[in-house]
C-alpha cells in the first residue's frame, strides 16, 4: 500500500484533501453547493475539449472553470443566483456532449475525469497541482476576513466597503482554481463530495471558524487517506468511498449538534427549576 | 426548402419519436420548472437527475428495466432531502448537496461494477449524457403515464404549493399543510426529472427544467401565463434542437450527427439571454394587485 507508486496517489490527495477542507468551509458558510458543483463539473467539458485538440487537459480545465465562475458571476447580478448557474452548467455540459461525440476517446479515460483516478497518478502531475493549491490558500488567507464578513453579514461588509458581488466573484475564482487542480485526480463529481461533507461535519461541532476549517481539513484528510486505503484493498471505486464517507461524517455531526442541543436545553431545564 | 430540412426528416422514425418524446418532457419541465424557478429549488432539480442516475446505474447492474432505478432513485433522493431540509434556502442546498454527494459515490460504484461484469462499453456515457435518438418508442407510453401522474399531482397541490412559495409563515397561517405540499411537490419534481433524465439525458433534463421557466418567470409575472410560455418555449427549443441536429450531419467532413442537447441547450441558453434585451424587459414592470407576484421573475 506504500510501495514507491503510491507515494504520489498519498500525496496529491492529502493536497487535495487540505485545499477541499479549507475552500469548502466557505463554500458551506455561503451556501454555494450548487455553484460547487456547477465549475467543476463544467470544467470537465473544458478536458474533453482539450484532449480533443491534443493539449494538456489542466489548461482545458483551468479555462473551463474561470470561465464558468466568470459567467455565473456576472449572469448572477440581474438574474436569479441558482438559475444562472444551472444554466451555465448546462451549457459547457452541453460542449463537452459535442466534444467527446467528435472524438473517438476511450471510454474509460472519460470515467476517469469524472470520477477521478489517484491511483494512476503521475509524478510530473504533483508540482502543478501543489502550485495551484499554494495560490488557493494564500487567496484565501489574503481575503479571510472580508470573505468571512461578507459570508456572515453581508449587509454589514457593504457597509464597511466590502462590495459582496467583488466578494462572490473573488470567491467562485478561487472554487476554479481549487477545481482544476483536483478533478484529474479525484474527478469532477467527487471534488464536490469532499468540499461538502467534511466542512458540513466540522461547522455542527464548532461555531468558531478557525476550529472549524482546521476540523474541516482533518476530517477531509481521515475521508481520503481511509477511501485509498479501502480502495486498494477492495479494488473498488475511491469516489464510492469518498462519497459515503462524505455523507457519513455529515450525518454523525448531525447526530452530535442534535444530542448537545438537547442536552443544553435539558441542562438550562433543570438550572431554570433549580432556581425557581 | 431543401437547406432547411435535409431529405428523409419527416420520414424518420427516431425523428419522430424524438419530437414526441422531447415534447412531454418539455410541457412537463415546463409546468413543474415554473414552481421550481419560484421555490429557487434550482440546485434539487438539479442534482436529482444525477440521483435518478445513481439508481439508473443500479437497476442496470441487477439487470432490471432502468426506468425502475430512475424513478425509484429520484423519489428515495427526493425524500431524503425533504427530509434533512432546513428551513432556510442555505440549509435546503446544503441538504442537497449532501445527498447529490453520496449517490454519485453510488453511481461510481454501480457503474464500476457494472462494467467490470459485464464490460458493457458505453453504458456509463449513455447513462450520464443519454441521447433523445437513441430512445426507444417503446418507452413513449410509458414516459406518458408518468407524466400525466405528475401533472396530476400538480394540478392538485399547485395553489397551496404556489401560496406556501410565495410566503411559508402566511400558507402555514392559512391551515396549509406546508410539509405536506412541498413534499408532494418534490414527489412531482423527482418523477419529471427522473423521467426526463432517462429519456433525453441529464443535461437536457436539467436544461428543459429550469431555462424556460426562467425564461417564461422574466417574461411574464403572472404565474399561469408564465407556465403556457414555458411550456412554449421548451416544445420550441425541442423541435428546433431536434431539426438542427439532424441537419448537422452534414455539416463536418467526417459526416457524424452532432449531440442534439447541445442545440438544444444553445437555443435555450440564448433565449434566456436574449430577456435581458431592453423591449422585452419592458414587459417585467412591477404588478401591484391582482394575481401573486412570482418572486422568480427577475431580481
Amino acid at each position: 500500500m506504500f510501495a514507491g507508486y503510491m507515494i504520489n496517489a498519498w500525496t496529491v490527495a492529502t493536497i487535495v484533501a487540505v485545499i477541499a477542507g479549507v475552500v469548502g468551509f466557505f463554500v458551506v458558510l455561503r451556501g454555494s453547493a450548487f455553484p460547487a458543483h456547477a465549475i467543476p463539473n463544467g470544467a470537465f467539458a473544458g478536458a474533453a475539449g482539450a484532449s480533443l485538440i491534443g493539449v494538456n487537459t489542466l489548461f482545458g480545465l483551468g479555462l473551463f472553470a474561470v470561465l464558468a465562475a466568470l459567467g455565473i458571476g456576472a449572469l448572477g447580478r440581474r438574474g436569479r443566483h441558482d438559475v444562472v448557474t444551472a444554466l451555465a452548467l448546462v451549457v459547457m455540459l452541453a460542449l463537452g456532449a459535442v466534444f467527446l461525440s467528435q472524438t473517438t476517446e476511450y471510454e474509460p479515460e472519460i470515467f476517469s475525469l469524472l470520477f477521478g483516478e489517484v491511483l494512476g497518478v503521475a509524478s510530473n502531475e504533483i508540482v502543478p497541482v501543489a502550485a495551484l493549491g499554494v495560490t488557493c490558500i494564500v487567496a484565501v488567507l489574503v481575503l479571510y476576513r472580508p470573505l468571512l464578513l461578507s459570508s456572515v453579514a453581508p449587509d454589514v461588509a457593504e457597509v464597511k466597503g466590502v462590495s459582496s458581488q467583488r466578494m462572490e466573484m473573488m470567491f467562485l475564482l478561487v472554487v476554479a482554481v481549487a477545481t482544476a487542480m483536483t478533478v484529474p485526480v479525484v474527478g469532477a463529481l467527487l471534488i464536490f463530495s469532499l468540499m461538502i461533507g467534511p466542512p458540513a461535519a466540522a461547522r455542527s461541532f464548532t461555531n468558531r471558524p478557525p476550529v472549524a476549517i482546521a476540523l474541516s481539513v482533518a476530517i477531509a484528510l481521515a475521508t481520503v487517506w481511509s477511501a485509498i486505503a479501502i480502495s486498494f484493498v477492495t479494488n473498488w471505486p475511491i469516489g464510492f468511498f469518498v462519497g459515503a464517507f462524505g455523507a457519513l461524517s455529515y450525518a454523525v455531526g448531525r447526530a452530535w449538534a442534535t444530542w448537545r442541543g438537547t442536552r443544553t436545553v435539558r441542562l438550562e431545564h433543570s438550572r431554570a427549576l433549580a432556581q425557581a | 426548402m431543401h437547406w432547411l430540412f435535409e431529405p428523409g426528416f419527416f420520414s424518420s422514425h427516431a425523428v419522430h419519436v424524438a419530437c414526441v418524446i422531447g415534447s412531454i418532457v418539455a410541457v412537463v419541465s415546463g409546468v413543474v420548472g415554473v414552481f421550481t424557478v419560484v421555490r429557487g429549488q434550482s440546485f434539487a432539480g438539479h442534482s436529482l437527475a444525477d440521483v435518478a442516475t445513481a439508481g439508473g446505474s443500479g437497476a442496470f447492474l441487477v439487470g432490471i428495466s432502468p426506468l425502475f432505478g430512475f424513478v425509484a432513485g429520484g423519489v428515495v433522493g427526493a425524500g431524503a432531502m425533504e427530509m434533512i431540509g432546513v428551513r432556510r434556502a442555505r440549509g435546503r442546498d446544503l441538504a442537497t448537496g449532501i445527498v447529490l454527494g453520496a449517490s454519485i459515490g453510488l453511481a461510481a460504484l454501480f457503474l464500476y461494477l457494472g462494467t467490470t461484469r459485464s464490460s458493457t462499453t458505453g453504458a456509463s456515457q449513455q447513462i450520464l449524457f443519454g441521447s433523445i435518438f437513441s430512445t426507444v418508442s417503446s418507452t413513449v407510453p410509458i414516459v406518458a403515464v408518468f407524466s400525466v401522474v405528475c401533472l396530476g399531482i400538480m394540478a392538485l397541490v399547485h395553489r397551496p404549493l404556489l401560496l406556501s412559495s410565495v410566503s411559508t409563515d402566511m400558507a402555514a397561517a392559512r391551515g396549509v399543510p406546508v410539509r405536506v405540499v412541498g413534499l408532494l411537490y418534490m414527489l412531482a419534481l423527482a418523477l419529471a426529472v427522473g423521467l426526463s433524465s432517462l429519456a433525453i439525458g441529464a443535461i437536457l433534463s436539467t436544461a428543459l427544467l429550469i431555462g424556460p421557466a426562467a425564461i417564461a418567470l422574466r417574461l411574464t409575472r403572472r404565474i399561469g401565463w408564465a407556465i403556457v410560455a414555458a411550456c412554449l418555449c421548451g416544445v420550441g427549443a425541442v423541435l428546433l434542437g431536434v431539426l438542427l441536429a439532424y441537419d448537422s450531419y452534414d455539416w463536418s467532413s467526417t459526416h457524424a450527427y452532432w449531440p442534439v442537447s447541445f442545440f438544444i441547450v444553445v437555443i435555450i441558453f440564448l433565449g434566456y439571454l436574449a430577456t435581458e434585451l431592453p423591449f422585452l424587459r419592458a414587459a417585467r414592470t412591477p404588478r401591484r394587485q391582482g394575481e401573486p407576484a412570482a418572486p422568480g421573475a427577475g431580481r
